[in-house]
């Protein structure tokens, strides 16, 4: 009896939990798409996405605070743009080798973040006019009342996908594809591939600035850890994403992707229902991370190390012949 | 006109590896010339196709194409007038995108955000279908999908849609079954004769090296050891190849891949 009641409760505490999920999913899609851009289209694994996302987080939240919520979207594309200007330049241009660039810009913008909320580590936006409390103005008392932030992420989303679709077709997207894939091709049509890897991650870091931005703004505050694992959590998604949808058009991939975001959302939902601590996101993330890339690759070793075994005479009970044809 | 005025190369300079790859050579390629380049392992062959295309500088001399000094040009620039094919058929082409975005980014036509148009893709269906291997039908799919000689002949394509003024091969069938590589090297032939090209091709095999072209040169420790042309060239045989070798060397050509008859 006491079972069932428990369930059922959880069952109403997931439910009540989706939309919650689903809008957190989709903002952190936008940062999911960025390194749709970044890791899987350029190749460039960018490790100051964490500070970008902060980045896009403080500036967001400053300039609201400052009364001016539309032109704060902006401002944190832009700053996210600089900030993926700075990281493409080191790589490019002065010899810092990709990694390292990523995460010393990541370093650096921690003592930013925290002179642009002037000097302190929290900017509060409880009070604050935001683009979600506009858009709640607006809708008020209309049959959208209720949908205001869906709207907005899922609009922010939907505009980001449909922007990637369109760019990464033309001539200058197809040279960024190319530079993540085959960078000797690109040199050889005359585009030069640091301008590409400038362009790409200046793209990638401002839809990582708006996610950020978008984040504060949903939660009504930023603080200098809002952006703290964001990239492992990111990554995981989108990996997750492409374990179903890894093959067809650019347009299929990228929702994939941010397919990808939600189900993780979700299904870390569900686990906080059954008492997981919330601290527990980042541990998570890492370990679908993990699996997800070390998977394939233990998988395309599996022959030979069943050949090993074979060739010592080790035998696995319940090991047929099957191990040969592993591979694939 | 190709004029290279004494140029050197020395990889690794002041060390224990230090490497003179390139010694004051000097090479004229007239418009128009098929040159085939033979030479011993470490001759300089590809480190002279990486001065020309700009792969990296030279510490000394000059390179001038068409009168341009482009001595000091990056190697992205260089390739709108440098065409250059390698060994290796995974080099030249993007094996995660289409043949017809593979494509798009070889004719470079159009501003950074044009896209691929119907024209566009009717020309490239023209020029694949010369190729005889059926790409005509297949413009949507990944390059990954093709076969290495398929890829070479696509490469060959993309590095010639826009006529360059040099193109480079760099023993660009060495990695192709003897059936494929005849068929690129019969390509490659009809290409550079309908766009009357002007072509430097490295090659190992002997024979192949007597059959095409209008001039051949021999290297050997960085330096260009025989030259001939015309006439000259067409009388020689790969006995003669291999004494004039010994002659100007002074050793005997110790290429561990040539192929002396076909």
């Amino acid at each position: 009896m006491s079972f069932t009641l428990l369930s059922a409760n959880i069952f109403e505490q997931i439910v009540s939990m989706l939309p919650s999920s689903f809008e957190l999913g989709l903002i952190t899609a936008l940062t999911v798409l960025a390194l749709f851009l970044s890791y899987s289209m350029l190749n460039v694994c960018d490790l100051s996405t964490d500070g970008c996302f902060t980045l896009g987080a403080v500036v967001g939240a400053t300039v609201a605070l400052s009364g001016h919520p539309y032109l704060s979207i902006f401002a944190a594309i832009i700053a996210g743009m600089l900030s993926g200007l700075i990281t493409a330049l080191l790589q490019t241009y002065l010899g810092v080798d990709s990694l390292l660039s990523g995460i010393i810009v990541n370093t650096a913008l921690y003592s930013v973040n925290i002179a642009i909320m002037g000097n302190s580590s929290i900017v509060n936006l409880n009070k604050t006019e935001t683009i979600f409390t506009k858009l709640k103005s607006l809708l008020k008392d209309s049959f959208l009342d209720s949908a205001y932030k869906i709207i907005i992420v899922f609009a922010a989303v939907a505009l980001i996908i449909l922007f990637l679709s369109f760019f990464l077709k033309t001539r200058l997207g197809l040279a960024i594809r190319a530079t993540g894939n085959n960078p000797a091709m690109v040199k050889a049509s005359s585009i030069n591939p640091a301008l590409t890897t400038i362009i790409g991650l200046c793209i990638a870091n401002s839809f990582t600035g708006l996610s950020g931005c978008l984040m504060a703004q949903y939660q009504k505050s930023a603080n200098i850890d809002i952006g703290s694992g964001i990239l492992t959590v990111a990554l995981a998604s989108l990996l997750i994403g492409r374990s179903f949808m890894n093959k067809g058009k650019i347009t299929k991939r990228a929702i994939g992707a941010v397919l990808g975001a939600c189900i993780f959302r979700i299904v870390y939902s569900i686990a906080l229902c059954f008492n997981m601590p919330a601290s527990m996101l980042k541990l998570v993330s890492s370990i679908i991370v993990i699996i997800a890339v070390s998977g394939p690759y233990l998988q395309s070793k599996y022959p030979l190390f069943m050949r090993k075994l074979e060739v010592k005479g080790i035998k696995l009970p319940g090991v047929s012949k099957m191990a040969k044809g592993g591979e694939k | 006109m190709l004029v290279l005025t004494n140029i050197s190369k020395t990889f690794n300079p002041g060390t224990l590896n230090e490497k003179v790859a390139l010694k004051n050579l000097s090479l004229t390629v007239k418009d128009g010339d098929f040159i085939t380049i033979i030479g011993s392992n470490g001759a300089g062959k590809s480190t002279l196709f990486n001065a020309i295309a700009g792969s990296f500088f030279t510490d000394e001399g000059r390179i001038v194409l068409d009168d341009n000094d482009i001595t000091m040009d990056s190697d992205h620039k260089r390739s709108r007038s440098i065409g250059r094919l390698f060994q290796d058929p995974m080099l030249g082409s993007a094996p995660g995108m289409t043949i017809e975005e593979n494509l798009t980014l070889a004719a470079g036509k159009g501003g950074w955000f044009s896209r691929i148009t119907k024209s566009e893709r009717e020309a490239f269906k023209a020029k694949l279908a010369l190729l005889e291997m059926g790409l005509e039908d297949r413009l949507e799919q990944p390059v990954g999908l093709l076969s290495g000689g398929q890829r070479q002949a696509l490469t060959l394509l993309m590095a010639t849609y826009n006529p360059p003024k040099i193109l480079l091969l760099d023993e660009h069938t060495a990695a192709l079954d003897p059936a494929t590589a005849d068929k690129v090297i019969e390509l490659t032939q009809k290409i550079v004769e309908e766009n009357h090209l002007t072509c430097l091709m490295i090659t190992h095999n002997m024979q192949q090296a007597l059959n095409l072209g209008n001039r051949i040169i021999m290297m050997d420790s960085g330096r260009i050891i025989f030259d001939a042309e015309g006439e000259e060239k067409k009388s020689l045989t790969t006995s003669d190849l291999l004494e004039k070798f010994k002659e100007n060397a002074g050793k005997t050509l110790d290429n561990d891949r040539i192929l002396l008859e076909k």
